[in-house]
């Protein structure tokens, strides 16, 4: 389904221009298969917001080469035509904190997304509901957001990163306002459903207690990136 | 595909019910003021109607007798009964006056018609809600239930009581005061009638004047004395026509053989709504106008905090692909629902508070429509500032950094 997951080459993003012009990425590249979890660590204005904004087709490359699955997305200035749908329907998000749409009900929230690609509505529940079974929220299927506690929203966020099969996840530090256990419980859920779905997910982090468990990390510093391998201690 | 304007409505029901209901009062005002006009339109032409009169034959070059002074020779009625086409005239004043009954009194419009054999004559009230018509000559009175007075009240009017003898509605002056008929003799007294100081006063006056004390002529005197105290004026003579004559044919023939001024029903009714009003109706439209701009303000307002409390939202809608007409459609569709609210609130407030105006408030279905579409295109209008803001959220606003 993902085909090669999503692969980058020589990304570069200039802000600017003249002498005033920054250069928030210099030539990154990056391959994430289908059905692993990379973990993108590095310091405060390395330039991970700006690849992550890249990577989720929100803004658009400088230079560079980016292909999603099999599709290319970028390429040395050409870019697909309707971002907006490639976001919807190729590429799931996963936030810091769970935005999820405090009107909708979970099912909703999760379901919103394929109703929105013209999935008819019973259908698109049906899809979210299979999705809240596989990540043990089934039960507040009906709750509002409010109703959840931090654990059960990010589960259900990351229902919604799902939802429409993307061939990747951005997820971006997904465990920020977790404490260790419940934590661990969001990385071990990535990792599901990553094997299940076969999907990319690259995780933008800075909690060290989920570093370790990555296979492989990719370090951004001065915006160029160090594949290294990672402890890949995986969760108990 | 869900309603996203409808889901956030049934969540957060208290806000937008709350703000609908004080915009609703807001609408609910600019509804009664679009009322208060129509109320003295419909007054003008109730006037006009209740007075049962095709032709309105007044004083030469003036707008009488409800926009202008007009005084006509009460006699002149006889001429213009004689003219071909012409099935009643009668005279007929109005002045308008504070009657008094015990200790408070009402601004009425006193209109003095020919009681009597004439019942029935223009001039008179077409109909009765309780009591009879005025029979006698003297003090006797027909007063409209606005007033009100009941039957057999003495009312006062300049120096002399009445009794109310019959009761009407409907009877207003163009400024929605109610009527009160009474005997035409009366009328002329209470219009002209001079204070007994001021009438003795002009009685020396007079009397030192040489030119009314000539020798050869002892009756001079006494003839101006009595001609002085006496008032043989009307303000208007109304004419009813026989069926199928020609107003506008008959109406000529007076203004060309007695040199008056004649009014038929349309040109009658200009006046009254074109001149007497037309301060009052730009009046009104002036408030109108100010309360739709603070209507528009108010949900311009409203909606631009509305979307501003939901920017994080937006910007995770927009970053997981949701089209911007979707988000647009939602803001819209928020702000023709509190429309909607406010409309529904204001309309009921409207027609529940407008018996309790003192002038009459009539609450036309055309203007409810009229006003209910003015809202709509009010709130779309007053969403188009969200509506902007929301499409220029930054979707990348939702990924941190």
């Amino acid at each position: 389904m993902s085909g090669n997951g999503i692969r980058i080459e020589g990304l570069r993003k200039r802000y600017g221009s003249g002498d005033t012009a920054v250069d928030a990425l210099k030539g990154v590249d990056m391959q994430v298969a289908p059905g692993e979890v990379v973990g993108l660590i590095g310091p405060s204005g390395s330039g991970k917001s700006t690849l992550l904004k890249c990577l989720g087709a929100v803004i658009d490359p400088s230079a560079g080469r980016m292909t999603l699955g099999d599709e290319l997305i970028y390429d040395e200035g050409w870019r697909v035509r309707d971002l907006r749908a490639l976001r919807r329907d190729r590429i799931g998000f996963v936030f810091q904190a769970p935005y999820l749409i405090p009107f909708l009900d979970v099912t909703d929230n999760v379901a919103l997304l394929p109703m929105l690609a013209g999935v008819p509505n019973e259908e698109a529940r049906s899809r979210a509901l299979e999705l809240l079974s596989a990540l043990d929220v089934q039960h507040r299927a009906r709750a509002m957001p409010t109703e959840l506690s931090g654990g059960e929203q990010q589960r259900v966020a990351i229902a919604r990163g799902l939802v429409n099969r993307p061939p990747v996840i951005l997820a971006d530090e997904p465990t920020a306002p977790l404490d260790s256990e419940r934590a661990m419980a969001v990385i071990r859920i990535l990792n599901e459903m990553a094997q299940r779905y076969d999907t990319a997910i690259i995780v933008v982090t800075h909690d060290e207690k989920i570093i370790p468990t990555f296979k492989r990390i990719y370090h951004i510093r001065d915006g160029v990136t160090h594949e290294e391998a990672g402890a890949g201690r995986g969760v108990e | 595909m869900i309603s996203l304007a409808g889901r956030d409505i049934l969540h957060s029901w208290g806000k937008f019910v709350f703000t609908g209901f004080g915009l609703g009062l807001l609408i609910g005002v600019t509804l009664v003021m679009a009322g208060v006009y129509r109320g003295m339109v419909d007054d003008a032409k109730a006037l006009l109607d209740n007075s049962g009169a095709d032709l309105w034959v007044v004083q030469q070059d003036t707008l009488g007798p409800y926009a202008e002074p007009s005084s006509l020779n009460d006699d002149l009625y006889r001429t213009i009964l004689a003219l071909p086409g012409v099935a009643e005239a009668a005279n007929v004043t109005y002045l308008t006056m504070q009657v008094r009954l015990d200790e408070r009194d009402v601004r009425s419009m006193i209109v003095g018609i020919v009681p009597g054999p004439t019942r029935g004559a223009p001039g008179w009230p077409p109909y009765l809600v309780a009591g009879r018509q005025i029979t006698r000559g003297h003090y006797e009175a027909v007063a409209d239930v606005a007033t009100g007075f009941q039957l057999g009240d003495r009312i006062g009017i300049r120096r002399n009581q009445y009794t109310v003898v019959g009761l009407t509605r409907r009877m207003v002056s163009s400024g929605g005061d109610p009527m009160v008929f009474i005997p035409l003799k009366d009328a002329q007294e209470a219009q002209f009638l001079k204070d007994n100081d001021a009438i003795w006063q002009s009685r020396r006056r007079t009397a030192t004047n040489p030119a009314f004390d000539r020798a050869g002529v002892p009756g001079l005197l006494d003839a101006v004395l009595d001609s002085q105290s006496s008032n043989n004026f009307v303000n208007a003579v109304l004419v009813r026509l026989d069926a199928g004559a020609e107003p506008d044919a008959i109406g000529a023939a007076i203004r060309r053989w007695q040199r008056l001024t004649v009014y038929t029903r349309p040109q009658m009714e200009q006046i009254l709504v074109g001149k007497l009003i037309a301060t009052s109706a730009k009046q009104i439209g002036m408030f109108l106008v100010i309360l739709a701009v603070v209507s528009a303000a108010i949900v311009a307002f409203i909606i631009y905090t509305l979307t501003m409390d939901k920017i994080r939202e937006i910007a995770v809608l927009k970053l997981i692909g949701t089209r911007n007409r979707t988000i647009a459609a939602m803001i819209l569709q928020q702000a023709i629902a509190l429309g909607v609210i406010g409309f529904a609130v204001g309309k009921i407030t409207a027609t529940y508070a407008a018996p309790l105006f003192p002038k009459y408030v009539l609450l036309m279905p055309q203007d409810s429509v009229a006003g209910f579409l003015a809202v709509l295109a009010i709130c779309a209008l007053a969403s188009l500032i969200a509506i902007r803001m929301a499409l220029r959220v930054d979707p990348a606003a939702a990924i941190g950094g």
